[in-house]
């Protein structure tokens, strides 16, 4: 168990850099999650933690430690990889025991280890085998007892579950989130599934481009997200975005009008946002409804409706071409090619500036 | 499946037709020598395709090589020199191509095209000059001598198959081991070389084979009675103008027996699949 601090961290290839100077607090027991699309760093940020790759510039604090010259094994870490990398030649549990033995631990606490761990991952009757001989999901769990058993100070992820198909993926997510809770070790995670993140994160990490965009709790990165960028790539599916203008300021909140002449006044700080800015509303698909019922009103025409069983998702462009998702429930009679009401309250919509900066609510 | 059908245009049975007459044009030889070796020396020269019979059947060939000559001395020469240098261009070579194949370092790829040259170039261009060497440092008609030119031959090919082998092992195992705390010659020894224990044997293999049949380094580096190897040894059955073909063939025919052990040994390293499962 121990906290993390990266200051101002940077890595580059050659002349290329890829992560430009991070910084980033994580205590300990946290369980935080990167995400972000693919290439932004992610992976090139955790194994600049693990050690495995040097880091350019900046500092990285393991407890008090700064570690910037330690190996991976002088850093107490243990890294579970996407492919599993199990040792092919060696059983279950030798796999797991390895990394012990050569360290010279005592043979009976290894054994001791070994079994133990094997139980809690429900892998005492496979001890034996070779990992050509196991599920995928009995392999992940051979790589992540593999960590467990060395007692790190911080178990490091990346996409462990991207291998595992859907139902596999859910179950082995929350044996991950049960195990943080018994073992309370600082855990990083990478991955770039919305749901992991917001279910086991702590904390969540979003990355773009090499750049730390928004770091928070998952609820708050989805009640208020900073940018353009965190708004869409938080929630499934992503917030809608209307281009509209600021046409009034005033104590109660910003006025905008959305490209379809719809008016609505957003409880928001104006900050340096000024009358006649272009600006991008964004709402989520699930704040949507059908009617006229709430604050910010939009007609369009249906495209597509997905019936999902429980949801369906409406798919509707506006008279100027922007396309929007709208969740409704399952109820909802809206079919292709009709015209199509939407509304959504004020305090659902976002509001972001020509930067795409969100605006902050008003207290 | 699409090995099938890659067969397609000749099938099955042409490949089996063609292998076949491949293997019996390689066999027949060592056909002839052992079959021979095993018959009186009128009968081999009267019908040498025929198989020994009760009448022509004899073993004097055998009797003459193991009684009068130093048999045994030039089969413990070839064994022990065959297999110091397997063990010396095994190891080094498999660490050289570890290293050549893993860390990146100045002269890297420098130093791999040295080693390509290598195997270019015939080793025998340079018997002058080696010879030169082998007497300057006093090795003539030694063992070590042979070792020596042998592992210099022998390395070049070694490394390459083995790097380009390494080079297949997934990157992530090798991290995985280094974050499980292993030392750099711990992945090299519990987990590099078992996954290319294949790659091994078909070096072993092709290390071993020419050794065992050179005649050219023993001939000129160490001709001497005491540091002949089985194929020099032979030699001295044939003459100017008698050959003693019953002691050749029979000495022919217990010099494969070595040989074959050792490929044996090695063949049934050459399981294949012994990676799948690692890395999905
Ligand atoms: N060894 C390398 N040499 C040069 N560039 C690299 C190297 N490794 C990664 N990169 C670059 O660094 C950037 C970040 O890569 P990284 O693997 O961290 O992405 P990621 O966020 O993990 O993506 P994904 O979700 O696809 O796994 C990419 O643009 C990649 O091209
Ligand atoms: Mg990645």
């Amino acid at each position: 168990m121990s906290s993390i601090r990266l200051n101002n961290v940077k890595k580059a290839y050659g002349a290329t850099e890829v992560i430009h100077g991070v910084d980033l607090d994580i205590s300990e027991g946290e369980f935080v999650v990167f995400v972000g699309p693919s290439g932004c760093g992610k992976s090139t940020l955790l194994r600049l933690i693990s050690g495995l790759e040097d880091i350019t510039d900046g500092d990285l604090y393991i407890g008090d430690e700064r570690v910037n010259d330690y190996r991976p094994k002088e850093r107490g870490i243990a890294m579970v990889f996407q492919s599993y990398a199990l040792y092919p030649h060696m059983t279950v549990y030798k796999n797991m025991a390895f990394g012990l033995k050569l360290g010279k631990t005592d043979k009976a606490e290894i054994d001791r280890r070994v079994r133990e761990t094997a139980k809690i991952l429900q892998l005492d009757k496979l001890l034996d085998r070779r990992p050509s001989e196991l599920s995928g999901g009995q392999r992940q769990r051979v790589a992540i007892g593999r960590a467990i058993v060395r007692q790190p100070k911080v178990f490091l992820f990346d996409e462990p579950l991207s291998n595992l198909d859907a139902a596999l993926r859910v179950q082995t997510r929350i044996e991950i989130a049960n195990l943080h809770e018994e073992l309370k070790t600082t855990i990083i995670y990478v991955t770039h599934d919305q749901v992991e993140a917001m279910t086991l994160a702590d904390k969540i990490v979003v990355l773009n481009g090499g750049n730390v965009e928004q770091v928070g709790a998952p609820l708050e990165l989805y009640n208020s997200p900073r940018n353009l960028f965190v708004a869409g790539f938080i929630g499934s599916p992503s917030m809608n975005f209307i281009k509209g203008e600021i046409t009034l300021i005033s104590d109660t909140g910003v006025t905008v009008t959305a490209g379809g002449g719809s008016a609505v006044t957003l409880p928001l700080k104006p900050g340096k946002a000024t009358v006649g800015e272009a600006v991008t509303i964004g709402v989520r698909p699930e704040h949507m409804n059908e009617g006229a019922d709430g604050d910010f009103h939009l007609t369009g025409r249906v495209d597509v409706v997905e019936r999902l069983g429980d949801v369906s998702y409406v798919y509707f462009h506006l008279p100027d071409t922007e396309r929007l998702t709208m969740s409704v429930p399952f109820t909802s009679a809206a079919k292709k090619g009709e015209a199509i009401a939407v509304s959504a309250a004020s305090a659902d919509i976002h509001l972001f500036d020509e930067q795409g900066q969100a605006l902050e609510r008003l207290p | 499946m699409s090995m099938q059908k890659m067969r397609k245009p000749l099938g099955a049975a042409g490949v089996h037709a063609i292998l076949g007459a491949y293997t019996v044009l390689a066999l027949w030889p060592i056909f002839l020598v052992i079959a021979n070796s095993f018959k009186e020396r009128k009968a081999i020269f009267r019908d040498p395709l025929a198989l020994p019979t009760i009448d022509s059947f004899s073993l004097i060939g055998f009797e003459k090589v193991l009684g009068k000559s130093s048999f045994g001395l030039y089969l413990f020469n070839s064994l022990s020199v065959t297999l110091i240098t397997l063990a010396i261009v095994l190891l080094i070579g498999a660490m050289a191509a570890w290293a050549l194949s893993e860390y990146k370092f100045k002269g890297n790829t420098l130093l791999s095209i040295y080693m390509a040259i290598g195997i270019m170039v015939p080793i025998r261009l340079g018997s002058v000059s080696i010879l030169q060497l082998i007497v300057d440092l006093d090795l003539t008609n030694t063992r070590t001598a042979l070792v020596l030119v042998y592992v210099a031959q022998s390395l070049p090919l070694a490394i390459f198959i083995l790097s380009e082998f390494m080079r297949q092992i997934p990157g992530d195992l090798k991290e995985a081991a280094r974050c499980d705390g292993i030392s750099e010659y711990g992945i090299f020894f519990h987990i590099i070389l078992p996954l290319v224990r294949p790659a091994i044997a078909t070096v072993g293999v092709f290390t071993m084979v020419p050794i065992w049949n050179d005649l050219w380094f023993p001939l000129i580096l160490a001709p001497s009675p005491e540091t002949a190897t089985i194929t020099l040894g032979v030699q001295q059955f044939i003459g100017q103008y008698v050959t003693d073909w019953n002691s050749v063939l029979a000495s022919l025919t217990m010099a494969i027996l070595p040989v074959l052990i050792i490929y044996l040994i090695f063949s049934r390293q050459l399981i294949r699949g012994i990676t799948s499962g690692a890395v999905k």
